[in-house]
């Protein structure tokens, strides 16, 4: 703790040698004068002119004023946050965007305590032009594209719908009251209510961020909430600009032409925005294609086009944060294609300090900027009725919403989701930023405006920020509470999930759907072979192929590699009958304790929403054994598709490796045991056919004539000879016939088998994509063709229905 | 050269498939494309190989279990009737099914029905009881693979003793679901499919 009072101890001192020293000239300070009795810096205004001959040393401090100011403003900002982290009870109970707050309304006051002016604030300008894109360009580079668009219909109704409700109804109900006198005089009308409202009303996606990232929720809920933060500005643009040019026109000279200009302005902006980024997501992708030999430079690229996105779209007055959102989620697969491994890499770690940086600077000049008197303006009514009326409007517009949406919806929201939508919808910098472009001179309150948006903003950071976790998990607990589990009920619900996840995959309900699948053909058609390097395509092929055609040679030395590695050791099945042979001399009992803390997996500052584990905590009952037969299932029971967190993170890069790891578990034991009874059947044997599960790698893609002759000629590598294969089985094996060369008459496939199997050396096409060579593009590149419609010659089609 | 089961899904079978399944029409018409698309070979009925071509079943546990679900005993082809059939497990329970005849037997997405799926998916021998062997298979797929044996083992022993009611170390189909009656099966097992 000293280490951090000692930080903390530097950077006021820096502080306040900063407002002294910069008394006269104020680069990025509101225009308040200053009043120029803290010179304590005077000499160092002298350029070195002096007319006493050469100074060795001089201080210039105008020389450099400007970009030092700036310089240590963000390294005051980046100490901050190493003291924050310094204490995780901390970081784990108040937001990290709370405490920034605080901290800048401490700074502030020091500024303000040596200065009396308010040199520092956040301006509209430096906000807009300099701390949003990198933020919002993280957000869209790192968006989960299919979550996004698979739930775009949501966003978008709760994004365009809910703020034009929020906007509106706010307006009305604060114009309504004014009405009615409480508020004392005031020189609004109606039209500087709802331009206040078209403000105040949007999500914020800075804030919406910053607190997510404690509450852990799960990646549907996520997305819609921040789509939604996103999407609204398009709105938030329309409806302040309508406003604010009809306040400026004066309420009386507002025609409906007027609206309706309106109205298609909103569609100007929101689409306009959107093709400008995507339009620069594509010249982004098409350049990164030709860059192979300034591979230095490359991450360069990503982050000039995407600020040109952004700024060409603030110059068309269209929205600018969707323009440079929709660069980022349409370039992204391009770029990480294009370019390089390290340039990937480069770009990432870069754009996430940029954005984490911005988002640091953003909230501390948040509390900077409260502490300047000149422009508070208290009024008790308008600020509380402000806070009711944005809070429950917000509440009312989302459980209507989802009413609707819920009935086309495949995956339903459920009560805490609404609660967690409406709780989490918070105000931030944007608004901020726009109030402080208000006019005064056309806005009359604008200071009440502005301290109500301070006000608000502090209220949804700071407060609800520090209580959404514990509400969602009081609420959580709650609802699960009733009564403990069987240990069946909880194997069996997990089974249950599992089996849905894999009809829904079946049954292509999720993740295919007509629009999916067209856009994936086009894509591959046009835009890949546009955008993408022509290596890059061939490696994305194969990719595609690794699922569609396993090699099998492939597949037997990534199994036996995991064999070696141990994860596979306990499944070495002689037989191949299901039963799995259990064999864990190696393996040590891995519960020792069960304690709590134990299950609840990730990191200890996230709050799982998935609370069945702290439920546990509570039941004493049951005996030991049982508790402990309970943890073990709990832990180890490997998680169905939804359950898994969101991979977004604004302050970490690598992705959830337990995921990975379940995967890859799985994934290799599945292929193992598709792979013996391919094997098997095609050497032969004769199983019953129960557990037969027939692996066939290809299903006649490939073309090329001459590769069968090469068959036929060369080697066939066929997987015999791998010794770790043979080894594993007592199986006869014989060398360099296959059984399809043989006589038919020995061996007796089973019947599928013998469907399969091609009978003349016209059919050996379909075994191709065997590695024949080391090149191994080759033998995928032949695999991929389309399927050659020849007769299938004499082999029997009974099974056919 | 084989049949080559039509490309177009007459009206009378979906007539048919509606009556048996309680899908709607556009529903029917939606997954029948989706089982074309499946059907690589074009012969009108899917393979283990079509099914095991769908990546994501690859990294399900249970994957290759569910997929043996839609072969009937001795057969290596679904046809789509077949397909419907098992996914009709799947339906939301609706409270009022319409034109369906009372003497009729339950409908294929009951609560009962959705759990002898499950319960199939187990029964690998098909003797109608789960044995303690069955579970651990089943176990020892869906848990990773930092759980030695012998927990394995007395996890699945007090899991059949928690079901068993009549004392043969095995569960039933009757034990089964009475051990899971509080269990909301109807949407756990359940999927809105798409119009």
């Amino acid at each position: 703790m000293e280490r951090a009072l000692s930080i903390l101890y530097f950077v006021v001192l820096l502080n306040a040698t900063l407002a002294g020293a910069s008394d006269s000239s104020k680069p990025d300070g509101h225009g308040s004068d200053s009043s120029g009795g803290h010179n304590s810096h005077d000499s160092g205004h002298g350029e070195g002119h002096s007319p006493d001959g050469l100074q060795i040393v001089s201080f210039k401090w105008h020389h450099v004023e400007a970009p030092y100011i700036i310089a240590v403003w963000i390294l005051v900002a980046s100490l901050a946050k190493i003291v924050f982290h310094m204490s995780h009870k901390v970081t784990n109970v108040v937001p990290e965007s709370a405490l920034l707050i605080f901290l800048g309304l401490l700074l502030g006051g020091v500024v303000w305590g040596a200065d009396h002016s308010a040199s520092f604030t956040l301006t509209p300008t430096i906000f807009f032009f300099y701390l949003l894109p990198p933020i919002v360009l993280d957000a869209g580079y790192f968006m989960p594209n299919r979550l996004f668009f698979g739930n775009l219909g949501t966003i978008l109704m709760y994004a365009v719908i809910g703020t034009v409700w929020n906007a509106a109804l706010t307006g009305l109900s604060l114009y309504g009251v004014f009405l009615t006198g409480i508020m004392g005089p005031l020189q609004a009308g109606l039209l500087d209510f709802l331009l206040f409202g078209s403000l105040i009303a949007a999500v914020d996606p800075v804030a919406v961020l910053a607190v997510f990232e404690e509450v852990h929720v799960n990646d549907v809920l996520f997305i819609i909430v921040f789509g939604e933060s996103l999407l609204n500005d398009a709105v938030t643009v329309v409806l302040y600009n309508v406003f604010d040019s009809f306040v400026a026109i004066g309420g009386e000279n507002v025609t409906g032409v007027d609206c309706v200009k309106g109205i298609v302005s909103f569609f100007v902006v929101s689409i306009g925005g959107t093709l400008i980024g995507i339009i620069f997501a594509l010249l982004l992708s098409f350049v990164t294609r030709f860059t192979k030999h300034v591979r230095i430079i490359e991450p360069g690229f990503v982050f000039i086009i995407s600020y040109l996105s952004y700024l060409t779209s603030e110059m068309l007055s269209l929205s600018a944060i969707l323009a440079i959102t929709f660069a980022g989620v349409c370039c992204q697969k391009y770029v990480n294609a294009n370019i390089n491994e390290q340039s990937v890499t480069t770009v990432r770690y870069t754009m996430k300090m940029l954005a984490s940086g911005s988002e640091t600077i953003v909230f501390m000049f948040l509390g900077i900027s409260a502490v300047d008197p000149n422009i508070w303006t208290w009024n008790t009514a308008f600020i509380l009725l402000t806070l009711v009326f944005i809070s429950v409007y917000r509440v009312i517009g989302v459980v209507i919403q989802t009413w609707l949406l819920n009935r086309y919806r495949m995956v339903q929201l459920e009560i805490i989701d609404q609660v967690v939508m409406s709780y989490g919808g918070l105000r931030g910098a944007v608004a901020f930023a726009l109030v402080a472009l208000l006019d005064p001179e056309k806005v009359k309150e604008r200071n009440l405006f502005v301290s109500t948006t301070i006000i608000v903003v502090y209220f949804t950071v700071i407060f609800q920020g520090l209580t959404i976790k514990p509400l969602v998990s009081w609420l959580k607990v709650k609802r699960s509470e009733h009564r403990d589990p069987l240990l069946n009920e909880k194997l069996h619900g997990r089974a249950f999930d599992h089996i849905l996840s894999a009809i829904e995959d079946i049954s292509g309900q999720i993740g295919h759907n007509y629009m999916r699948d067209k856009w994936a053909k086009f894509e591959r058609r046009f835009l890949s072979k546009l955008l993408m390097r022509r290596s890059a395509q061939k490696s994305r092929d194969q990719i595609l192929n690794v699922f569609h055609e396993l090699n099998i040679k492939d597949a037997i030395s990534y199994v036996a590699e995991g064999e070696r590695r141990g994860s596979l050791a306990f499944i070495r099945s002689a037989s191949t009958d299901q039963l799995v042979n259990v064999d864990f001399s190696t393996q040590r009992p891995s519960i020792v304790d069960a304690s709590v803390s134990a299950l609840l997996r990730g990191n200890p500052s996230s709050v799982c929403l998935d609370m069945q584990a702290i439920e546990e905590k509570r039941k004493s009952v049951r005996d030991k054994e049982d508790t402990l037969s309970h943890h073990v299932l709990q832990q180890y029971l490997y998680k169905p598709r939804h359950q898994t967190r969101h991979k977004y993170s604004r302050h970490a890069i690598t992705p959830n490796t337990e995921d990975n790891k379940q995967e890859k578990e799985i994934f290799r034991r599945t292929m193992k045991k598709r792979l013996e009874s391919f094997k098997s059947t095609k050497l032969g044997v004769n199983y019953s056919k129960k557990s037969i599960k027939n692996y066939k790698k290809d299903s006649g893609r490939c073309k090329k004539k001459k590769k069968s002759v090469a068959l036929l000629n060369g080697r066939i590598s066929w997987g015999i000879d791998n010794p770790t294969f043979i080894s594993d089985e007592n199986v006869m094996v014989r060398p360099a016939i296959p059984p399809w060369l043989s006589n038919e008459d020995t061996v007796v496939p089973s019947q599928r088998a013998r469907v399969q199997i091609p009978w003349s050396p016209n059919n050996f096409r379909r075994l191709t994509p065997l590695r024949l060579s080391t090149r191994s593009v080759d033998s995928f590149q032949m695999a991929d063709g389309p399927v050659p419609e020849h007769p299938r010659m004499t082999l029997p089609e009974g099974t056919h229905l | 050269m084989g049949s080559r089961a039509s490309t177009l899904l007459r009206d009378e079978e979906i007539e048919e498939i509606k009556k048996e399944t309680g899908f709607s029409h556009s529903q029917i018409t939606r997954l029948y494309s989706r089982f074309t698309s499946l059907d690589k070979g074009e012969n009108g009925t899917l393979s283990r190989e079509d099914f095991q071509r769908i990546p994501e079943l690859a990294i399900n546990p249970l994957g290759d279990r569910i997929i043996n679900a839609f072969f009937s005993d001795g057969e290596d082809q679904v046809n789509f009737r077949a397909f419907m059939r098992t996914l009709a497990h799947f339906r939301p329970i609706e409270d009022n099914e319409k034109g369906k005849d009372p003497s009729s037997s339950e409908p294929l997405n009951s609560r009962n029905n959705k759990l002898l799926f499950a319960f199939r998916l187990y029964d690998l021998d098909k003797d109608d009881k789960i044995s303690r062997e069955e579970l651990l298979q089943v176990l020892r797929m869906m848990v990773g693979v930092n759980i030695s044996d012998e927990q394995l083992g007395s996890i699945a022993d007090r899991t059949i003793q928690e079901a068993d009611q009549d004392g043969d170390s095995a569960i039933s189909f009757p034990e089964f679901v009475k051990v899971l009656e509080k269990v909301d099966v109807e949407q756990k097992m359940s999927i809105r499919f798409l119009h």
